[in-house]
């Protein structure tokens, strides 16, 4: 299974002198396959958010499509690219993403609750173990630091089990050991479990964690050269 | 899907959010309940005491309106006789037009055993009556025999109890249906009895004697008009016929009734109407605050997979949940506030009060509870629409 980025841009609307709209992302063509880290580095406002949402079904693009295999994300209607967005892409996003109403398991095991899948909470506990939060199962997430907040979204999308794995900064407010943690466990998503694993980073630590490199800047994407 | 597992936490964990919620549509509920119960209360006491009265006309002696208010006799169980030859029935009888006659005679009582109030007693003629026979009938297969009662419902005497009035023994031998009227704390009795009776007050000095001299007195007589005949003429006829005796339709008596009820109702209707608009304005202020907060939550459900009409149902689902406690709720504290009370509200409005049947007020809550219900998820529509709506990289990172 292959997620191809045909031709894709973004354009949002800024009024200026010379133009009322502005590429967030330029025309570009990207392909991720499962069993690869893919590791997009640029400068804050470079479009890298926005690509991620462009690759993930949650933003649908200007121009050019994505396709999920043959399937064209942005053709399906709305049940049916939600479905496929459970069972097939998980998002690690930057911000702070949990139900507030919800415990921190419950927070977990949302995506499985969603559509009435079986809940995995012998392999929840065994990540909440891995990233030091057991203890806090059964905790709301206001009782959380911002650190435990990103290891909860980080474990949501992992047993997830999607074939296509989107994270945005995942180790901006993690120390040093949560940050090798969370890196190694998204390389061994990718290697152990076959899926395409995409970091969104400015960090230079994720660096050694890619199969690929890339690098974007003023909504363009290039190979990342050192 | 299962949306309401989700929905319930939802407003389980945010008690302050659902319980603001909820108090409006108990709010609603409790209004539309409360207000549709006392006015149909009214509307079946106004019912009631029209088909008791059964009467086109009633025959009074003309002291009788400086005496008394015998309106006041039957819509609030005023107690208080007045009196006037037996003969008036066979002379109204002479008038044309009247169809039918059925005399009546008042007794107040002293002090029954049954009771710790003044009690009007009620003596009827069985072979004539066509008022209070047929309500007596529904309760009662055989005849009102002598020195026999039928005692009202709001009368507290048991069947087969013997109560004693002016020191006579009168065996109650049935309990009659509510009427709402002053006629539910009345007791019934055929002419011996009342001719008892009235010897028995008459021992007390309580005299019922008229200038006649005439020991063979009635109080009232219950006038049937011929069907196609005019009333109005009738009355007037009887009203020339008859010295010393006032006719009154028995629809004059009600109009005032009727028009009173109608302001009531009137007023009721206003302020239900009033409680409701400003009810909807606050609920929909609120599910629109509400739209921001949750914007992320929202956007984070949408995140792992959740798609717009699973949004919509589950913010329907949790609007439609407070309402349906709510409702609840509003409806029992309206049947309290109603069952604990109705004897105040009665004395307090003056007007024939008929609690509805039991199957009417169970249609009237689960209607009411329904409406909130529909009101609450209706006025949050709106929000569950932009909730669906919800970008989730937008939301987040606008709520980061």
């Amino acid at each position: 299974m292959k997620l191809i980025a045909d031709n894709i841009s973004k354009t949002f609307f800024r009024d200026t002198a010379s133009s009322n709209y502005f590429y967030a992302v330029s025309p570009l063509s990207l392909e991720l396959s499962p069993g690869t880290v893919t590791v997009l580095m640029g400068r804050s406002g470079s479009g890298k958010t926005t690509l991620l949402n462009l690759l993930s079904g949650l933003l649908e693009p200007t121009e050019g499509k994505v396709f999920l295999d043959d399937t064209d994300l942005y053709s399906l209607n709305d049940g049916e690219l939600s479905r496929l967005r459970n069972e097939k892409i998980g998002v690690i996003p930057q911000a702070r993403s949990v139900v507030d109403t919800l415990t921190v398991m419950e927070n977990i095991l949302l995506p499985a609750a969603l559509y009435g899948k079986p809940e995995a909470a012998e392999e929840v506990r065994q990540w909440m173990d891995t990233f030091e939060i057991a203890h806090l199962a059964g905790a709301m997430p206001r009782e959380l630091s911002g650190g435990e907040l990103r290891r909860v979204a980080i474990i949501r999308a992992i047993v997830q089990h999607p074939v296509f794995l989107f994270a945005d900064e995942p180790t901006g407010d993690l120390d040093d050991e949560n940050t090798e943690k969370v890196l190694s466990a998204l390389r061994a998503c990718a290697h152990e479990q076959h899926m395409a694993v995409l970091i969104v980073t400015h960090e230079n630590d994720a660096v050694k964690y890619a199969d690929r490199l890339l690098k974007m800047e003023k909504g363009q994407l290039s190979p990342k050269t050192n | 899907m299962k949306m309401l597992p989700l929905s319930v936490k939802n407003l389980t964990r945010k008690p302050g959010r659902t319980a603001a919620l909820t108090l409006l549509t108990a709010f609603l509920a409790l209004s539309v309940f409360g207000g549709s119960v006392v006015v149909l209360s009214l509307r079946a006491g106004l019912q009631s005491l029209e088909a008791r009265l059964g009467a086109d006309i009633i025959l009074v002696p003309s002291e009788a309106q400086s005496k008394v208010s015998f309106q006041n006799m039957f819509l609030q169980g005023t107690t208080g006789a007045f009196y006037m030859d037996s003969s008036v029935q066979e002379k109204a009888m002479e008038v044309p037009g009247v169809e039918k006659v059925a005399p009546q005679t008042f007794l107040a009582s002293l002090k029954a055993d049954c009771c710790s109030i003044k009690i009007q007693v009620i003596g009827i003629d069985p072979a004539r009556d066509f008022t209070v026979q047929p309500w007596i009938a529904r309760s009662l297969t055989g005849e009102l025999g002598d020195m026999d009662v039928a005692v009202g419902c709001k009368v507290e005497a048991e069947i087969g109890e013997i109560i004693r009035i002016y020191e006579q023994r009168c065996k109650v031998v049935a309990r009659l249906e509510a009427t709402g009227t002053g006629l539910d704390t009345a007791v019934y009795c055929n002419m011996n009895t009342m001719n008892t009776l009235l010897a028995a007050a008459e021992a007390k000095g309580i005299s019922h004697k008229i200038a006649s001299g005439d020991d063979s007195v009635i109080s009232a007589v219950y006038v049937k008009v011929k069907d196609g005949v005019d009333i109005d003429r009738v009355n007037s006829a009887l009203t020339g016929h008859l010295r010393k005796v006032t006719a009154v339709r028995t629809r004059s008596m009600i109009t005032g009734v009727s028009d009173s009820l109608a302001g009531i109702s009137r007023t009721v209707t206003v302020m239900i109407v009033v409680i409701w608009v400003l009810a909807l304005i606050i609920l929909l202020l609120v599910y629109l605050m509400i739209v921001r907060e949750r914007a992320r939550e929202f956007a984070v459900l949408r995140l792992v997979g959740a798609s717009r009409s699973m949004l919509s149902r589950m913010a329907l689902l949790e609007s439609a949940l407070c309402g349906l406690t709510g409702g609840i709720a509003g409806v029992a504290l309206a049947a309290i506030g109603i069952f604990s009370f109705s004897a105040l509200i009665e004395s307090s409005l003056g007007l024939p009060y008929l609690t509805p049947a039991f199957s009417t007020m169970l249609a009237l809550a689960a209607g009411a509870v329904l409406l909130s219900a529909a009101v609450s998820a209706l006025a949050s529509a709106f929000a569950a629409r932009r909730l669906s709506r919800v970008n989730p990289g937008t939301a987040l990172r606008e709520g980061n």
